[in-house]
Parts: structure tokens; C-alpha cells; sequence
């Protein structure tokens, strides 16, 4: 099972938290210091497993660590999951949120917390795995998305029109316009004075 | 910033703040804004702030104001807000807060709703956050959606139901025709999540194995399908077909395999199929080879098989990737217990781990190393084991210590090897050993005689080059004191002659007692080996006299009382001074620790309580009475078993039994009742309790409860609980038993020992409870006075 997914930058911020456990609201702020604490220690090429902290349930849980440029991927499972499929689960988490956000940065993850929330929530349930399919998961969080959408009304029509812009397919515009050799000839203006 | 901003745009506001306590100051107001947006009755913007406070929380800041709301939020019909209100649900509320039961019959509308995507977020938020009761109301329609036409839904119903499992174990049986029917869909998700719900379910309830073992072919086959297919581009991983899935079914088929040589065999097979034909050079395919070679060294296979498994464990082990290295070493942890010989062969690798710069590689590579040190390969394990030590991370130090100490034990060639290893590991991490080991180690060099010489002179070189490591300290001038005569003869076969003088000798002991590194406890060994060198030296006896007298003036009392008494000793004891301080004798082994140990816990449960939730007893206070006592030459340590109660709450107190084993205690336990007034304290319906008190003292009583019975049936279960004030210390002895027999043919008593500091505050408050004529009752009584006894 997996105990908590936790997202954090270099410094320890948390950008995503969630947990399927319960916890009181300042155990889990504590359990976010005290896994960015052991995280950051470890240097860039050893190898992505950690015994849990104290706090969340010490070495019987692992800590699955992935660190992409400026952020923490942190998935707490206990013995019951492969660590190495955990392992790929984060790659394929980040590559799902790659595609939902075309070239995601920190800064998509800032902002749509909710949109990330809802990705998770097609990938992990109750702690489990359920799907694992990008191409699935992204069929359902854009259904999801259409559904919102289309309640949103008429404040949504900007947001509407931005992605009916999108999905537009303009036609290719040709780089190169050649039309041959054109000779033209320039008539003699006269001066004026 | 008005209130119905949108999230980003509070999300840029609070980013923009510079300091914290500006960051604060932007947050309070949001929330005083947001909480204010909550009360009014209907607004527009109610997503938007309700996904403000999530981020808000996310932060850290108190967002409980925000419950209600997202149960409004649930139950409006727009999806948007659902969404929403149910992220809401997952993070703000949890199975202690009053509010999540009133969103259960909103997950009850919303799962027969005819949108999939709202039947989907029911199922999520039921998963994540269920709590017992709401399980228990949804379970019939989980079972209902299990078996939906969508497969979108199914595969969501199908972890739900992990989740109602896991809750409520026995409602297992309501899943599991489903979970077999499961098994045929097409659609890996749906076969993921039925994997996991018979996992679920077999680890639960081992009946569930018996029918489920039927489903291993079915299982095999769709191993095989996923194994020998071509590339499905929508499942791949690296070149793998769906690993997720096939790890979960091999762990699956681990379950059922295990024990049971019919489910082995069929599998047999397909487990070498994998085994050899998956390709490990990504992790995805790693991760699929690990999870085989787990199972087959969990079931009964060939042992063709079992060497195939070990061999792949060995190749992962020279692997570059640290990884692969660290999870090859995890599984050969697994198996070392069965299969020792074959990981033995990797011995050398796992080795040479521990030198690796990982810290966590480092750490299975210790603890594997520990496992594998056998009587064969002792010597020179050691000797890589004692170099790592010396470099290994301080969080680490500790446990090796402990396990290089058992192994020594266990396996040590010859008396010699074994104390220069303890001395060693003393030298080199002294700090990071535990408490026993200076008595431990104390009683080893006394066992082996012969090696006294050797020992002392060892020691007395270690002391003089550093006193920092405390346990060395310690144990050195122990020896010292005892052997101090043998240090100063000089000779000893097998180590290079040192002239020592007795000057020399009392300068190092003093050195320790005047240090400030020394603990105190050190300082009293120091000085009780100075006084012992006073029978075994001959020049400096004065020399001893005014140290032993200075430091009865120590403002450590510990200290002042040795010195006291050891002054005494030479004043008007000098005659037996020879006497008192000669050689100790050879310590016996079977002292602390060892006999608290399993003899102690069958007596314990035949005296406990018949409610099964009693009890919790603490052992650690018992170890330390049993050493004392031992030293005292008892051969029978008593089981003295405390549990201090202190308790407000009336009905909050588990009472629990000690155990009366020891003459000392019977003192206590067997009291007669005396001629003491004894008082009723409850009577009703024929069931009268009388309450007497002996032995009073200004800050303790012991009090008799005898319970007796003038109705005409027997009652049985009868159990006292009792609670006390906060000042109070609360001990019950065991009752003599749990029926009342009927007509006052006999009674039911039970000691209680009260300790406290003012009298004043004695009250206590009892409850009984008890089968009468086959209804079960419940009676709570509150004494506040105490009579005293006739002779106080």
C-alpha cells in the first residue's frame, strides 16, 4: 500500500501532498520536513530507496524517490509494493502530467494543483495502483475535463475559445513561397519636380 | 483582492510575499474572506474558494472551517463543484470527523448516478477516506457496481472494495464470487484491480486461499498471454507488456503457491519461462525477474528452479545500477535464512557492498553481512566488519556494534579473538554500544582466567592513550582494580613487556576520576578499583588513603558515599579491608535478560482478565529489580509486573494482573483478611461488595474487595475495574477468581495496592461487571472514604 505521494522542490516546499493515511494536519507538515530532510541529503548517484522517518512508520515503510530538475517525487510505500515498480510508477506519472501539460514545469504544478489532484487520482486509489496506462489515464482526466467545462457556462467561454484555438488544425503555411523566375519590369518613373 | 478570485491568482499573491510573516498576514485574510463567502447562503464562486483553502492547507494552515463546505459542495449537481467538494472530502476529512457520515448518502446517490465520471469520484472519495460505518452502508452497492458493463467503473469498484476489506475484514465473503468472475476481463485494468482484491482477501482470511487456488491456471494463462505476446503498444514499458500487472500477479501467485505443492507445480513452468526469457536490461524488467525470484524461493519448486533464482539474485548483485544492487540484496535477506549455502557463494560481493559510498546499499549490505558470518568464515568477516565500523555512518554504528557483539558471541574461535574484537569495537565506537556490554564483557574476561595478564595489560594501554569512550573506561578500570597485581609483574607471554609502576597505575586511575569526560558512572568504577589496589599494591597505600578521603567530600553523592564508606574501611575495618577486596569470583552467566523471558508469559495469561482487551504490561521496571535481586544470590526472579495507573477519565482504566510468583512478593499477595471493619460498598440485586483495608501506612493501603452472591444462580464473568485520581498509584492483584457461586456458598477476592501522597485525595471509583441469570450487567460504584483498619 502506498502510505503518502509528496512532491516538494529543493527547498522543501511542498507542491502536492497526499495521504492515505490519516494524519492530524501537523504530523503531515512534519512528515513533509522530516522527508525532505532525508531526501536532500543523498547525493545525485545513489540509489532511489530511503528507510522511512520515524514519523511514518520508520523502517517498515521505504521512501521511493525520483528527483527531477528542481523537484522531489516522493512516494512512501510499506513492503507490500515492488520498489521497483514504484519506480516506474513515478516515470510514468511524470510523463502522464508531461502530456496533460505540455512541457510541464514547477510552475504548472504551482498552479493547477487541483488539475494534478485529479491525474492522481486516476493512477492511485485508496493507496493502490489502478491504472497505469498513460494513454488511458489521459482519456479519462480530458472527459473529465470536457464535463467541466461544459457546466462552466458562459463564464467559460474564453477558456473555450483558448482551447478551440488549440485543437484547431490550421494548415501547414509554406515556408518557402518560390514562384519561379519572374522577370518584372520596372517602368521608367518620371521625376517629379 | 476580491473574494471570488480565482485560485491562481491567490496562488501569485501568496507567492509574492517576501517574509513569512507576510505570507501569514495574506493567508489569514483569504481565509477571514473565505470563511466569510462559507457562511453566506449562495454564491457562485464556492469551487473557487473551496480549491483556495485546499492550497492553503496544502501550506499548513488550519483549514477545518472548510468541512461543511465541501459536504454542500458534494451534494450540489453540478460537477464541477462535486469535483471539488470530493477532493475536499479526501484531504480535509478523515473517519474521526462527525461530518464524513453525512456525505455517505451522498456517495450512495452519487454511485448510482448515471455519469461515470461522478459514479468515479464517489468510489475514489469512498476508498481514500471510508470510514468503517460508511463501508459497511456502501458495501452492497460496491458489490453491485463489481459487476457493471464498464470497465472504468470496475476496475474503481474493485480497489473500493480492497479498501471495505481492509476496514471491515469480514465482509470479504461479499466480494469473493465477484473477484473470481473478475478474473476473465480483457481490460488490464480491471484484472489489476482484481488481482489486488484477491491479494486482499487471501491474506485476510487463509480459507480464501483453498478457493482461490482453483484460479491459478486461469492466472497462468493470462502470465503466459502477457509474457509471449508481441509488442502492445498501449501496455508497454520499456519493452515489457504490462509489468505492472505481471508483478502483481506473480506476488499473487507467491500467496497461493506457497505451502501447497499442487498450486507449486502448475506454476513451475511459467515461472522458468519468465525467468529466462524476460529482459532485464531496463528496470521494468527488473522489477518483473525480482518479483519471480521471490516466488520461487517462496514456493515449493524444484531445486533446479531454486538455483536458476539464485543465480539471477547474484547476477543483479554485480549489476551497475545501485538499484538493482540494493533490492538484489533485500531478497537474498529473504532467502538467507533458508537458502544460506547458496548466498553464501555471494559473499564476497555483498562484502565489498560495504564499502560502497550509498548509504542505504551500505545498510543492506551490513545487514546481509551479519546474517551470512558463520564459524567457517569468522575470522576474516570480522576483520571486514570491524573496518567498516570504522568508517561506516553514525546511524549505522550502533547496530553494527550490537550485531559484530552477537556474532562474537556466537561464533568466537577462541577467548582471546573474542575479547580483542569486543576491545576493538569498545576502541573504535565505543560511545554507540549498549548498556550491557560492560557487565557482558566484564563477566567474559572474568570467565576466561588465564587471560587476565593479557587483558589487564591491554586495557591499562588503552586507558592511558584515550579515556573518551566511556564503556572502555569503564571495563578497563574494573580489570585494572581486580588484576592490578598481575599488571604490575610485568610479564605476560603475548604482548611485549611493559614496566608499569604502581605511580603510573594510580596516575591513570586518577586521571579518570578528576576528567570532565567521565560520567559518573565511570568515576565510580575508578574509584572503586583505586580502593581495590590498596590489597594488592604495597608502596602507595597513603597515596589511596588520601584520595579515598578527599572525594568524601565529592559533591556527587554517588561518589561521597563510596568514599565514605571506603574510608571507613580503612579506619576501623582495616582488618577486614584484605577480606572485602579480594578477587571476585567467576560471574554466572545466566543473569539478566534471559529469564524474564518466555517463562514469564504463560503464568501471565492464565491470571488475566477474561476481557481480552486488558492489560498492557510494562517488562522494563521488572528487568531492573530482577538484576538487583539477582546479585543477591536469587536463583528464582520474581515476576513482578507493574503498571502504573493514573487516570481522570473514570472510565478510561484498564486493570491488570501482577503475577505473585516470588516469596518476596507473597508477603503482599496472600493477605488473610483481617479482623479489619470491613465496609459494603454495593449491593444490588443480590451481589454485595465489601471493601477492607489493611495495612495502612501515611502513603499507602492495600485494600480487599470480596464479592458475594445471595441470589439463587451462580455469577459468572465477574470482573472489577477501578480508577483512581491522578495522585494515586493504582496496583491490582489477580481475584481469586470469576464466579460467585449462588446462595453465599463463596466469595470472589481481590487485593488492590493504592500508593498516593496525601490521604485526602483517596477516592476511587469501581465498576463491575457480570453475568447474572444470562444477562450481562454493568455496575460502577464511587467510594470516597476508606475505613482504617482496627490497629493503625
Amino acid at each position: 500500500m502506498i502510505k503518502a505521494i509528496l512532491i516538494f522542490n529543493n527547498h522543501g516546499k511542498p507542491r502536492l501532498s497526499k495521504f492515505y493515511e490519516h494524519y492530524t494536519e501537523d504530523t503531515e507538515q512534519q512528515i513533509i520536513r522530516e522527508t525532505f530532510h532525508l531526501v536532500s541529503k543523498r547525493d545525485e548517484n545513489v540509489c532511489n530507496f530511503l528507510e522511512g522517518g520515524m514519523l511514518i512508520g520508520g523502517s517498515d515503510n521505504k521512501l521511493i524517490y525520483r528527483h527531477y530538475a528542481t523537484l522531489y517525487f516522493v512516494f512512501c510505500v510499506d513492503s507490500s509494493e515492488s520498489e521497483l515498480g514504484i519506480l516506474d510508477l513515478i516515470q510514468v506519472f511524470v510523463e502522464t502530467l508531461d502530456k496533460c501539460f505540455e512541457n510541464v514545469c514547477e510552475l504548472d504544478l504551482i498552479f493547477h494543483v487541483d488539475k494534478v489532484h485529479n491525474i492522481l487520482a486516476e493512477m492511485v486509489m485508496g493507496g493502490m495502483v489502478l491504472e497505469t496506462n498513460m494513454n488511458e489515464i489521459i482519456t479519462q482526466v480530458d472527459a473529465q475535463n470536457k464535463m467541466e467545462k461544459s457546466e462552466a457556462g458562459i463564464a467559460g467561454a474564453p477558456a473555450r475559445a483558448v482551447s478551440a484555438v488549440k485543437n484547431m488544425n490550421l494548415p501547414e503555411m509554406p515556408k518557402n513561397i518560390n514562384i519561379g523566375d519572374i522577370s518584372i519590369k520596372v517602368p521608367n518613373l518620371p521625376s517629379f519636380k | 483582492m476580491s473574494p471570488s478570485v480565482c485560485l491562481q491568482e491567490m496562488i501569485r499573491v501568496i507567492r509574492g510575499a517576501r517574509t513569512q510573516g507576510e505570507e501569514r498576514g495574506v493567508i489569514q485574510r483569504e481565509c477571514a474572506a473565505i470563511r466569510a463567502q462559507f457562511r453566506q447562503a449562495d454564491n457562485g464562486g464556492r469551487s473557487h474558494n473551496l480549491a483556495k483553502l485546499l492550497y492553503v492547507h496544502m501550506l499548513g494552515y488550519p483549514a477545518h472551517f472548510g468541512q461543511m463546505e465541501c459536504v454542500r459542495l458534494i451534494a450540489s449537481s453540478k460537477y464541477s463543484e462535486k469535483r471539488i467538494g470530493y477532493l475536499g472530502a479526501m484531504m480535509l476529512l478523515d473517519e474521526k470527523q462527525d461530518a464524513s457520515l453525512l456525505i455517505t448518502n451522498s456517495i450512495k446517490n452519487d454511485l448510482s448516478h448515471s455519469s461515470q465520471h461522478v459514479q468515479s469520484l464517489a468510489l475514489c472519495t469512498l476508498a481514500c477516506m471510508g470510514s468503517a460505518e460508511m463501508c459497511r452502508d456502501l458495501a452492497p452497492e460496491i458489490e453491485r457496481l463489481l459487476k457493471a458493463s464498464n470497465s472504468y467503473i470496475k476496475k474503481k469498484a474493485a480497489l473500493c472494495a480492497v479498501h471495505i476489506v481492509r476496514k471491515i475484514p469480514e465482509l470479504g465473503e461479499m466480494f469473493t464470487p465477484s473477484a473470481h468472475s473478475l478474473l476473465s476481463e480483457k481490460n488490464h485494468g480491471v484484472l489489476h484491480g482484481a488481482v489486488i482484491l484477491i491479494t486482499e482477501l487471501c491474506e485476510r482470511n487463509p480459507d480464501n486461499l483453498k478457493q482461490f487456488r482453483k484460479s491459478v491456471p486461469e492466472l497462468v494463462q493470462i502470465m503466459k498471454n502477457l509474457v509471449t505476446s508481441g509488442y502492445s503498444p498501449e501496455h508497454n514499458v520499456a519493452g515489457i507488456s504490462d509489468p505492472f500487472l505481471q508483478v502483481r500477479i506473480l506476488r499473487l501467485l507467491r500467496i497461493l503457491g506457497r505451502n501447497n505443492d499442487a498450486a507449486s507445480d502448475a506454476m513451475n513452468d511459467l515461472l522458468a519461462q519468465v525467468a529466462t526469457n524476460t529482459d532485464s536490461s531496463k528496470t521494468a524488467g527488473s522489477a518483473v525477474l525480482y518479483e519471480t525470484v521471490l516466488t520461487i524461493m517462496d514456493i515449493r519448486s524444484e531445486s533446479g528452479l531454486r538455483v536458476l533464482a539464485v543465480n539471477i539474485l547474484g547476477r543483479f548483485l554485480l549489476n551497475n545500477d545501485r538499484n538493482i544492487r540494493y533490492i538484489s540484496m533485500t531478497s537474498l535477506q529473504k532467502i538467507v535464512q533458508t537458502d544460506h549455502t547458496a548466498v553464501q557463494r555471494h559473499r564476497g560481493t555483498i562484502v565489498d557492498c560495504l564499502k560502497d559510498q550509498d548509504a542505504s546499499v551500505k545498510r543492506r549490505a551490513l545487514e546481509l553481512s551479519l546474517a551470512l558470518v558463520s564459524a567457517a568464515n569468522i575470522r576474516s568477516m570480522m576483520k571486514e566488519l570491524l573496518l567498516f565500523l570504522s568508517t561506516c555512518p553514525p546511524e549505522l554504528r550502533s547496530h553494527a556494534a550490537s550485531g559484530i557483539f552477537n556474532a562474537a558471541e556466537r561464533y568466537a574461535p577462541s577467548q582471546r579473538w573474542h575479547i580483542d574484537t569486543i576491545l576493538h569495537v569498545l576502541v573504535t565506537a565505543g560511545g554507540d554500544v549498549r548498556d550491557e556490554t560492560v557487565p557482558n564483557l566484564i563477566q567474559l574476561i572474568t570467565a576466561a582466567s588465564e587471560l587476565h595478564c593479557y587483558t589487564v595489560h591491554k586495557l591499562y594501554r588503552a586507558l592511558i592513550s584515550d579515556i573518551v569512550q566511556q564503556s572502555l573506561v569503564q571495563v578497563a578500570c574494573w580489570c585494572i582494580g581486580e588484576y592490578g597485581d598481575l599488571l604490575l609483574k610485568g610479564e605476560c607471554e603475548e604482548i611485549t613487556p611493559m614496566q608499569v609502576t604502581e605511580d603510573d597505575v594510580l596516575d591513570a586511575l586518577e586521571t579518570v576520576l578528576q576528567s570532565h569526560m567521565s560520567t559518573p558512572t565511570s568515576r565510580g568504577f575508578a574509584l572503586t578499583a583505586i580502593m581495590k589496589l590498596s590489597t594488592r599494591i604495597t608502596n602507595n597505600v597513603d597515596r589511596i588513603r588520601s584520595v579515598v578521603s578527599i572525594y568524601g567530600s565529592c559533591i556527587d553523592v554517588e561518589l561521597q558515599q563510596r568514599a565514605v564508606e571506603y574510608n571507613a574501611l580503612f579506619k576501623k575495618y582495616d582488618h577486614m579491608r584484605a577480606a572485602v577486596l579480594e578477587r571476585m569470583p567467576v560471574i554466572d552467566r545466566n543473569s539478566s535478560g534471559q529469564t524474564n523471558g518466555d517463562p514469564s508469559v504463560e503464568p501471565m495469561k492464565e491470571f488475566n482478565q477474561p476481557k481480552p482487551v486488558q492489560g498492557v504490561l510494562i517488562q522494563e521496571p521488572a528487568n531492573q529489580v530482577c538484576d538487583l535481586l539477582d546479585l543477591l544470590g536469587d536463583s528464582n526472579p520474581p515476576l513482578l509486573v507493574t503498571n502504573d495507573h493514573t487516570s481522570t477519565a473514570p472510565n478510561s482504566t484498564n486493570s491488570t494482573s501482577s503475577n505473585v510468583q516470588d516469596n518476596l512478593l507473597d508477603l503482599l499477595g496472600g493477605l488473610e483478611p483481617t479482623p479489619a471493619p470491613s465496609v459494603t460498598v454495593f449491593e444490588k440485586g443480590g451481589l454485595s461488595l465489601k471493601l477492607q483495608c489493611d495495612q495502612q501506612t501515611e502513603t499507602s493501603t492495600t485494600v480487599t474487595f470480596t464479592a458475594s452472591n445471595s441470589t439463587q444462580s451462580d455469577i459468572t464473568g465477574f470482573n472489577l475495574q477501578a480508577a483512581v485520581p491522578k495522585s494515586v498509584q493504582l496496583q491490582m492483584k489477580a481475584p481469586s477468581g470469576d464466579l460467585i457461586p449462588a446462595q453465599g456458598c463463596g466469595t470472589v477476592t481481590q487485593t488492590v495496592l493504592l500508593s498516593y501522597t496525601n490521604k485526602a485525595n483517596l477516592k476511587m471509583r469501581v465498576r463491575l461487571s457480570y453475568s447474572s441469570q444470562g444477562t450481562a450487567c454493568q455496575d460502577m460504584v464511587q467510594i470516597d472514604s476508606f475505613p482504617s483498619p482496627a490497629w493503625s
